[in-house]
C-alpha cells in the first residue's frame, strides 16, 4: 500500500475512534434510556447529540485532581496505558480486504496481547490511588482479567486451527469460502462475546469499577482529563472487541451471502463492517440494560468452571473434526 | 445452569422489545404532568362563601406541623371573631407533608397542586398573610365555619346556625 494511504487510514482510524467514542457517550445514554421506558438525554442539539461535545468539554475543563497520598507517576501514566494499548489495538483491525493499517501475521496474538496490556492501566490506577475502594477495584480488575484472558486466548484458537494462521485478514477470506465462523465455532464466539465483555469491564462484568459496592473502583481518586482517558478507554475496547467480533466470527466486511449478488456488489465492504461492528456495540449496551451484576465469586467460578471446560471441549471437538473429516 | 442462561436471554429479549415501547417520562417543563386537585403542594389559606377569611387563628395548623413551618398570631374583631394577625408559612422548612390540612377545623389552610416555587433568595420563601390568602373557597366550596359552629358571632346568635339545636336554658328545671 502507499505511504499516503496508509497515512490517512491511521488518522482516520484515530480521530474516528476518538469520535465514535465521544458519541458513544450519548448514544449509550439514549439507548439504555430507551430500553428502560425513558427518553434518555435529549437537550443539546438535535437528538441531544450535542451532548457528547458538552461532555467533552466537562471533562476537559474540569480540575485535575492528584490527591496527595497518590503515587504520582503511577497515578498520571496508569490512564494512558488503557487508550494506547486499545488504540494500538486497533492496528490491526482489517475494515476492508484493502484498507486496514498493518496485515501482521500475528494479528491475533497481538490484539490479545494488547487488551492483556490493558489490564496494567486498571490496575496501577487502583494502586497508585492509595485508596482502599481503588485498590480493591484493581485486584478483582487483577484477577477477572487473568483468568478471562485464558479463554478469551483459548476461544479464538478454534478459528486459528480452522485458517491456519493469525492474520485477521486471511481468517475473513477463510470466511469468504467456509461461512461465518460463529456457526462453525459458536462455542468459541460465546465464549469470546463473554470474555470480551469481562476484558472490556463493561456491564454486567464492570466488577473493578462496581459503583454499588466500590464507589467507582479503581478510578475513585481521578477527575477531569485522567477520568477522561479512563472512560475514553473503556469505550474504545468496547468499540475494538465489536469490531475483533465483528472480525473473526461475523466475517468483517462479507455481506451476508443470502442476499443476492446484485445487493453485495452494490453496496461497498466498508458498509457491512460498521454496520455489524455498529450492531455488535447495541448489542453491549443491550446487555447492560439487561443483565445484573454478578457476585465476584459467581464472577469467577462461572468463568473457571463453565466457560474454560466449554473452550477446551470447543477446542478438542475442532482440532478431531479437522484431523479426521 | 441451562435454566439461569435461558432466563438470561429472555430478560435480554424481553429489554430489547421496551424499545418500541413509549416513555413512561414527561418533558417536564414543556409537558406539565397531570396532578390531581388533591396533590400536596403550596399551601393557601382560604375565604369562607361570604368572602371573609376562614382562618380563626386556632393555631391547630402550627401544633401539627411536624417542622415548625407555620407560624400565626391570633387577635379578635370587635364582635368576639378570631383571625389571625400575621400568618407565615416558612416554605423552605415546609415538607408538603399536609398535617395543617387535616388539622384545620374551618378548612381554611389547604394545599394545592402547585409546586413551582423555586427562589433564589431563601427568604423569598417565607410567604405572609397575603401571599397566602387566596380569594376563593379552594376545595370545599359553600362551606363557612361560623354557620355551622355553636359561637355566636356577629349578625348570629347562639342556635341560630344550621343544623343547630336551640341552647337549653341550664337554670330551668322543665324538659
Amino acid at each position: 500500500m502507499e505511504e499516503l494511504t496508509i497515512f490517512l487510514v491511521i488518522y482516520g482510524t484515530l480521530l474516528g475512534a476518538f469520535a465514535v467514542a465521544a458519541v458513544l457517550v450519548w448514544f449509550e445514554r439514549r439507548l439504555l434510556g430507551f430500553w428502560q421506558d425513558r427518553l434518555g438525554p435529549n437537550r443539546v442539539g438535535p437528538f441531544g447529540i450535542g451532548l457528547a461535545l458538552a461532555d467533552v468539554i466537562k471533562l476537559l475543563a474540569k480540575e485535575d485532581w492528584i490527591p496527595p497520598f497518590a503515587d504520582r507517576l503511577v497515578f498520571i501514566l496508569a490512564p494512558t496505558a488503557v487508550v494506547i494499548t486499545m488504540l494500538l489495538g486497533f492496528a490491526v483491525v482489517p475494515y476492508t480486504e484493502h484498507l486496514f493499517i498493518a496485515d501482521l501475521n500475528i494479528g491475533l496474538l497481538f490484539f490479545l496481547g494488547m487488551t492483556s496490556l490493558a489490564v496494567y492501566s486498571v490496575l496501577l490506577g487502583g494502586l497508585g490511588s492509595h485508596n482502599k475502594y481503588a485498590l480493591l477495584g484493581g485486584l478483582r480488575a487483577a484477577a477477572q482479567m487473568v483468568s478471562y484472558e485464558v479463554f478469551m486466548g483459548l476461544s479464538l484458537m478454534g478459528v486459528v486451527m480452522i485458517t491456519g494462521s493469525f492474520s485477521l485478514v486471511d481468517i475473513v477470506n477463510t470466511q469468504a469460502e467456509n461461512g461465518w465462523f460463529v456457526i462453525s465455532q459458536f462455542f468459541g464466539f460465546i465464549v469470546f462475546l463473554v470474555a470480551g465483555i469481562a476484558e472490556s469491564h463493561r456491564l454486567p462484568f464492570d466488577l473493578p469499577e462496581a459503583e454499588h459496592e466500590l464507589i467507582a473502583g479503581f478510578h475513585t481518586e481521578y477527575s477531569g482529563m485522567k477520568f477522561g482517558l479512563f472512560m475514553l478507554g473503556e469505550y474504545l475496547s468496547l468499540i475494538l472487541i465489536s469490531s475483533m467480533i465483528t472480525t473473526i466470527f461475523f466475517g468483517g466486511w462479507l455481506g451476508p451471502s443470502f442476499l443476492p449478488d446484485a445487493v453485495l456488489d452494490f453496496v461497498p465492504h466498508i458498509f457491512w463492517f460498521f454496520a455489524k461492528t455498529g450492531t455488535c456495540i447495541c448489542f453491549f449496551i443491550l446487555l447492560r440494560a439487561a443483565i445484573p451484576r454478578p457476585r465476584y465469586d459467581q464472577l469467577m467460578s462461572f468463568g473457571w468452571k463453565i466457560l474454560l471446560p466449554l473452550t477446551l471441549v470447543n477446542l478438542l471437538i475442532t482440532g478431531a473434526v479437522l484431523l479426521w473429516l | 445452569m441451562i435454566k439461569a442462561i435461558w432466563s438470561q436471554i429472555v430478560s435480554l429479549y424481553r429489554i430489547f422489545l421496551h424499545i418500541f415501547a413509549k416513555a413512561d417520562t414527561v418533558q417536564y417543563p414543556e409537558e406539565m404532568p397531570y396532578l390531581a386537585p388533591r396533590y400536596r403542594g403550596r399551601i393557601v389559606l382560604t375565604r369562607d362563601p361570604d368572602g371573609n377569611e376562614r382562618c380563626v387563628a386556632c393555631n391547630l395548623c402550627a401544633v401539627a406541623c411536624p417542622v415548625d413551618c407555620i407560624a400565626l398570631q391570633k387577635t379578635e374583631d370587635e364582635h368576639g371573631r378570631w383571625y389571625p394577625e400575621f400568618f407565615r408559612i416558612n416554605f423552605s422548612r415546609c415538607i408538603m407533608c399536609g398535617m395543617c390540612e387535616e388539622a384545620c377545623p374551618t378548612y381554611s389552610i389547604q394545599l394545592t397542586p402547585d409546586f413551582e416555587m423555586c427562589e433564589y433568595d431563601r427568604q423569598n420563601m417565607v410567604y405572609e398573610k397575603e401571599h397566602l390568602l387566596i380569594s376563593g373557597q379552594g376545595k370545599y366550596p359553600g362551606y363557612s365555619f361560623y354557620n355551622v359552629a355553636g359561637k355566636a358571632i356577629k349578625d348570629k346568635d347562639k342556635g341560630e346556625g344550621l343544623n343547630e339545636a336551640q341552647p337549653i336554658d341550664m337554670k330551668s328545671l322543665l324538659p
